[in-house]
């Protein structure tokens, strides 16, 4: 018979002689076993990818981005200040961009919210646009980052990304990956009716 | 030596060679670096401790993806502009959070991860001792016998007990 197993038979082997410091020993690990599984547990549902965004609650970086060619409408970062908007990263050549696209169009055709674009690492501006005339034009005003500066400043992992900016052009909320009618109407809406008031 | 034996030796020596030659390169392409070889070597020093955001277990020196391409080109920019070292790695952070350090810095926030694996050692040194502290002080048999059978000898057999343990022993010899 093993030591830890005369320890876990009661009637044969009570209390007796352990004490609480020895009771500690078998004690401990279990707890800090059930934290870990906790933290485990809390991961599990998580994608790593979906980094918190740290710049929530502070304003957009400086920036002005050249309009895509012949569309007019560039963005800077002061046509962000005076109303609520989105601002969604995308690109002619991702695809989970097109997912959401038809989402976009629904939208923008509701004017419920102005959304502008950032068209990020075109490798020709051209291609931007053509795609935009192919799928539509959901965007107020659209900037091309073709090095991905403001990508970059704007703390973007990958594409497609949508921000809350609020009145003061402040960002209120970052969502990672397509923008679906459920996120809007649970999360973003919500946030901009407040952001409204 | 047969043309298949000699085509399994190239083979095999193929192998072995980009084996060895595997190690751990760099992304940076020739038209991304600086001239200034002082400033391309802060380049690649600070790279080397930033992650590559779209791949996670890689530095934006190693990466391919297009990101850290762009990152490793900001980098240089900065530094040609006169940026410090420092100012580069705050830039990052103050926008990918401490994430984009491969190392995680020492704050109040990392104690945990920082002490972290010291306090387990600590801990699994001080718990061993006690273990065997304990078992040496009840003395060897005591421990075998467990704490109901007290200190010295295990108990010795009643007569039933030596009775059934016997014909226990003579079932075992016949079968």
């Amino acid at each position: 018979m093993s030591e830890t197993s005369t320890e876990t038979t009661p009637p044969a082997a009570p209390s007796q002689g352990m004490t609480w410091g020895r009771r500690l020993i078998f004690i401990a690990p279990t707890l800090v076993f059930l934290v870990l599984i906790g933290f485990f547990l809390k991961q599990l549902g998580e994608n790593p990818a979906e980094l918190p965004s740290v710049l929530i609650d502070r304003p957009v970086p400086e920036f002005a981005l050249d309009p895509l060619p012949g569309r007019g409408m560039p963005l800077r970062s002061d046509d962000l200040k005076g109303e609520v908007s989105l601002v969604n990263i995308f690109g002619s050549w991702c695809v989970a961009c097109q997912v959401e696209h038809p989402y976009l169009m629904k939208l923008q055709a509701s004017g419920y919210v102005p959304i502008h674009g950032i068209d990020w690492r075109e490798k020709d501006p051209m291609d931007g646009l053509r795609w935009l005339q192919r799928y539509g034009d959901p965007y107020t005003r659209v900037g091309l980052d073709p090095d991905s500066r403001i990508a970059i400043a704007f703390g973007v992992t990958g594409a497609p990304e949508t921000f809350v900016v609020d009145k003061q052009g402040v960002i209120r909320y970052k969502h990672i990956g397509p923008l679906t009618p459920e996120v809007f109407e649970k999360t973003l809406k919500p946030l901009i009716e407040e952001l409204r008031k | 030596m047969s043309l298949s034996r000699c085509r399994s030796l190239l083979v095999a020596a193929g192998l072995a060679l980009s084996l060895g030659l595997a190690l751990p390169a760099a992304a940076v392409q020739p038209d991304e670096m600086l001239a200034d070889p002082v400033l391309e070597n802060r380049a690649r020093d600070i790279s080397k401790q930033l992650r590559c955001v779209v791949c996670q277990n890689e530095n934006i020196d190693e990466s391919n993806a297009e990101l850290a391409r762009d990152m490793r080109l900001l980098v240089r920019d900065r530094l040609v502009q006169g940026d410090s070292d420092g100012a580069i790695l705050d830039y990052m952070v103050d926008r990918y959070g401490d994430y984009v350090l491969l190392e995680p810095p020492f704050k109040a926030s990392t104690y945990a991860l920082w002490f972290g694996p010291v306090i387990f050692v600590l801990l699994a040194a001080l718990a061993g001792w006690a273990f065997y502290r304990n078992r040496a002080a009840a003395g060897p048999v005591a421990a075998a016998a467990g704490p109901a059978a007290g200190a010295g000898k295990p108990a010795e057999l009643t007569a039933e007990e030596r009775q059934r343990l016997e014909a226990l022993l003579r079932d075992a010899d016949r079968g």
